[in-house]
Parts: C-alpha cells; sequence; structure tokens
C-alpha cells in the first residue's frame, strides 16, 4: 500500500465492507492496526497484504482491493490472529468473509485452493463423505499438477490407506439436498 | 455432559484411511479402559475448512446433521471424536445453535430434523485425560516410556477459538503433555505446541505448507525431542508424510537432517498397555517409528522396567 486517494472509494464498496463485517461478526474500526495478528501468522511470508493490511483495506473501504488479494485464500484458519487480537477482532472469520464474497463474485485469486476447495464440497455433495485418493486425483487433474504426491501413493496404497472403495452415506440423496439447501441461502445467515 | 465412558461416536473421514493408525490406537486405547463408542449412524462429512471458506450455512449444516443423527440415537450420549478438525467442526455447529434459540430453530430447518444442541462433543484428547480415565490407564500400564523425550503438538483446531473449544489452554495446553508423562514419557518444554503445521494447504499449495511443517521439526529437534506426539489426523499426514520430503529439500540446502518420528498420542499410550505396533497402526506410518518406539519400550533391564511400571502405576 503506498498513497491511497479515499475519494475513489465508492459507495458500492462501503456497502460491500459493510456487509463482509457483518457475515464476519466484526467492526473493523475495533482494530488498531497493532499489528499482532500479523506477527503471529504462519501464512504471512506468502501473503500480499498481511492480515493487518486486509483490515485496513476494509477500515478505508478499499475493498475491490482486498477483493482482489491472495490472502484470504492463503490463510490457513489457524485462527492464532483472532486468538491473540487485544482487540478481540475476529481476523479469521473477516478473512474467510472477504473469500466467501470473492467467491460470490466469481473472483478467484487463488486458482489452486479454489479448484481444492470446490472438489471437496463435490464430493461431499456426492457421497456424503470426502473420499481423499479422488480429491487428491481430481485435484491434480483439474489444477494440472499432475504428478504431485504420486510418489506416495503405491505407499499409502500399502499401507491400506487409500484403496478402490468408496467411502459414502447411506442416505445420499439427504446429505445431497442438505448441501443445496444450505447453499440456495446465498451466504445469508437467517 | 453425560459423566459415563460411553459416547456417540463421529470417526471422520480420514478415519479408515490416511487416519488409520489414529483410528486403531485409538480404539484400542478405549476398549482397554471401558470407553464405549456407539458409531453414529449414517454420519457424514463435517466439511472442515473446505466449508467455511464456501458457506456458512453449509459450515454450520453439515456437522450439525450428525450431531442430530447422534441425538435421534441416544439422547443422553455425547458425541467424541478423534480427528481434530472434526472436532472443531462440530463443536462449532453446536456452539452457534447454542447461542439462541432462534440459531437452533435455524439449525433445525437447515437440516430438516430435530436438534436440541444439549449434547457436547468432546475429543479423544480430552475424553482420554478426564482424572477417571487417567487412573484406568495407569491400571491398564504393563511397561512404560523409559523417559522418551516426547513433544507434544496440538496443532490449531483442539484449542482455538477457545470460546468454542472450551478446552485446555490457547497458548499452552497441557493435557497431551500430562498423559506422555502419566505413562512415562518425557514431556519436552518447546515452542510450537499450537502453532499450525499447514495441514489445510498440504495438497492446495505444498510449498507453502513444507514451510509450517519444517519450523515445526526444527523447533522440535532444537528442544531434544526424540518423538512428536500428535492428536489430529491431518497434522500428522503433514509431518509424517513430508519428513522425507523436506529432509531432501534440507540436504540440498546444507541443513541438519530430521529424524523424529511422528506418534497419535493414542499410540504412545496403547503401546504401554501392550499394544502392538500391528493393532495400533505404529507399522503404517511414512517416517520409520518401530525402531525408536522399541527402544522406548526397552530402554531400562528387566528389573528396571518392572520397577518403574510400579512406580509409575502408584
Amino acid at each position: 500500500m503506498d498513497t491511497t486517494n479515499l475519494s475513489n472509494v465508492t459507495n458500492a464498496e462501503l456497502e460491500a465492507a459493510d456487509r463482509i463485517g457483518k457475515e464476519a461478526g466484526v467492526r473493523f474500526d475495533d482494530c488498531y492496526q497493532c499489528g499482532k495478528c500479523s506477527a503471529g501468522c504462519p501464512m504471512a511470508h506468502a501473503m500480499d497484504y498481511v492480515p493487518r493490511q486486509v483490515i485496513r483495506l476494509l477500515q478505508l473501504g478499499i475493498v475491490d482491493e482486498a477483493l482482489n488479494a491472495k490472502s484470504p485464500w492463503i490463510c490457513a484458519h489457524c485462527m492464532v490472529c483472532s486468538a491473540r487480537c487485544p482487540q478481540g477482532v475476529d481476523i479469521t472469520a473477516t478473512m474467510l468473509s472477504v473469500r466467501r464474497e470473492a467467491k460470490r463474485r466469481g473472483l478467484r485469486p487463488d486458482k489452486e485452493a479454489d479448484i481444492f476447495d470446490d472438489i471437496f464440497i463435490g464430493n461431499v455433495r456426492s457421497f456424503g463423505k470426502s473420499n481423499e485418493a479422488i480429491l487428491a486425483a481430481k485435484y491434480n487433474l483439474l489444477s494440472g499438477h499432475l504428478m504431485q504426491d504420486m510418489l506416495n501413493a503405491p505407499k499409502m496404497a500399502a499401507r491400506g490407506m487409500i484403496g478402490p472403495k468408496i467411502h459414502s452415506v447411506k442416505d445420499k440423496e439427504a446429505v445431497k439436498k442438505l448441501v443445496d439447501k444450505a447453499l440456495s441461502k446465498g451466504g445469508e445467515q437467517k | 455432559m453425560s459423566s459415563t465412558n460411553r459416547f456417540a461416536y463421529f470417526p471422520g473421514c480420514s478415519a479408515d484411511s490416511t487416519g488409520i493408525s489414529f483410528t486403531k490406537s485409538a480404539e484400542f486405547v478405549c476398549k482397554r479402559i471401558g470407553i464405549e463408542l456407539v458409531e453414529i449412524p449414517d454420519w457424514c462429512c463435517c466439511g472442515t475448512s473446505a466449508a467455511l471458506v464456501t458457506d456458512k450455512n453449509l459450515a454450520v449444516a453439515l456437522p450439525a446433521r450428525s450431531l442430530a443423527l447422534a441425538e435421534k440415537m441416544d439422547a443422553d450420549l455425547d458425541v467424541a471424536t478423534g480427528c481434530a478438525g472434526c472436532f472443531n467442526s462440530l463443536k462449532s455447529a453446536r456452539h452457534f445453535a447454542k447461542q439462541s434459540e432462534d440459531n437452533r430453530a435455524y439449525v433445525e430447518d437447515l437440516i430438516d430434523m430435530p436438534y436440541s444442541a444439549s449434547n457436547d462433543v468432546f475429543s479423544f484428547l480430552e475424553i482420554m485425560h478426564r482424572p477417571e480415565n487417567q487412573e484406568l490407564i495407569k491400571n491398564n500400564m504393563v511397561t512404560t516410556l523409559h523417559g522418551l523425550k516426547v513433544a507434544s503438538y496440538y496443532g490449531c483446531a483442539l484449542v482455538r477459538p477457545s470460546k468454542v473449544c472450551e478446552f485446555d489452554d490457547t497458548e499452552d495446553p497441557r493435557s497431551m503433555d500430562e498423559l506422555i508423562e502419566l505413562v512415562g514419557g518425557e514431556a519436552i518444554d518447546w515452542g510450537y505446541k499450537v502453532e499450525c503445521c499447514g495441514g489445510s494447504h498440504n495438497i492446495s499449495d505444498p510449498k507453502a505448507a513444507k514451510k509450517l511443517t519444517e519450523r515445526i521439526y526444527e523447533d522440535a529437534m532444537i528442544n531434544g525431542a526424540e518423538a512428536i506426539a500428535v492428536a489430529c489426523p491431518l497434522c500428522f499426514l503433514n509431518l509424517d508424510m513430508r519428513e522425507k520430503e523436506l529432509n531432501a529439500i534440507r540436504e540440498a540446502e546444507g541443513k541438519s537432517l530430521f529424524n523424529i518420528p511422528t506418534y497419535y498420542f493414542t499410540e504412545l499410550l496403547g503401546m504401554t498397555m501392550g499394544g502392538s505396533f500391528k493393532e495400533l497402526g505404529i507399522d503404517k506410518h511414512f517416517w520409520p517409528a518401530e525402531d525408536i518406539a522399541k527402544q522406548a519400550l526397552s530402554a531400562r533391564t528387566q528389573s528396571d522396567d518392572t520397577a518403574e511400571a510400579k512406580e509409575v502405576a502408584k
């Protein structure tokens, strides 16, 4: 973040910041930018904006920049930031909220993370359970990382960790219905 | 909260795949000390972080369905699970439903099932750490870990956020350390007990995840750990499967190599109760774990062994 012209902030962005805060259950003004969150963040080294900066963007209403940031997708949801914030700001919830808003708008600043989570949920919607071998194989195909962890697969098979059996719930329709109903609310809770 | 040792059991998706050794060793210990696990009929995936990043409602609905099924099976039973990720999802859904009558009714509508949110959720670590179960573990020991230096690694999902997990200390949890010491190990002091292992990026960003894993091994090594104990199948996989790969990178960088096996804490408990490595799943690790386990069990002469076992059993 260099110089920021706040007069460029649009009303749509301010409304979006409000919505993101509500969904996260966070008042961004509570943050006084001490940086405790970012000091403890294990993923900060890989982020374009450290957690403190993401909150700052939201405080100022520079939402489009926050929505295009990679950080919310790099966040590992370890919750260290939220646990240590002296102001009780739930930074993890904010990261999640930004990411979900970006996803609703069709943005995917981090292709890999998006592919992975979509396959995971698709897997659960179809079988009611997560099948790790299908998850890894599909991920490799769709992300183009074809050989990733392939050397570990035979070992896993030999140890009985993965096999040809697909795990699924009995009532697959019930889980499918539940997933669809939850997703149909468009992120609104109540 | 029920005071009995009978639980509705949520195994989680990794229970018979990548987390097989956790399942085997936890079920072994439960059987030995009389913890009865009744599997929740037709439980489904808890959604874990994939649901959280996708949709707030989905992150509540998936675990709530299994909790409601547990209630339907036996309204008096609390829920037990091994996986820390599952524990966190289940506990979060319950926490949401407990916030208000409105929330509870909302969850019922979401899952289209009755759900009272009266039953609590506990991890195996929390259950086995209960004083009465520590007593039972002690009574079932046939040998000890003979001072094996163990770094207890808790990770994220068992302790954060504290208002949801309601378990141990957020920054310096002690429960696993106490169980290790109960069975004659030495719980070492170290700094990475609750640092993230990067497990959720194991597939989508393995390069970034490896950095996190490496820091954990490094700190364990510096502090003299002979073994790392975990209570989560994701942490386990991320540590155990990546150790060899990390060493290859470190060798090229001229750094010292790791040689620390990772165990589920239940494997270490089970070992001292006479469980074979096969029964406990210790033979299924990526990083060889049998030699150090053998050494720990036979570190002293037979007479020392018996004396110490008696000492610990007191």
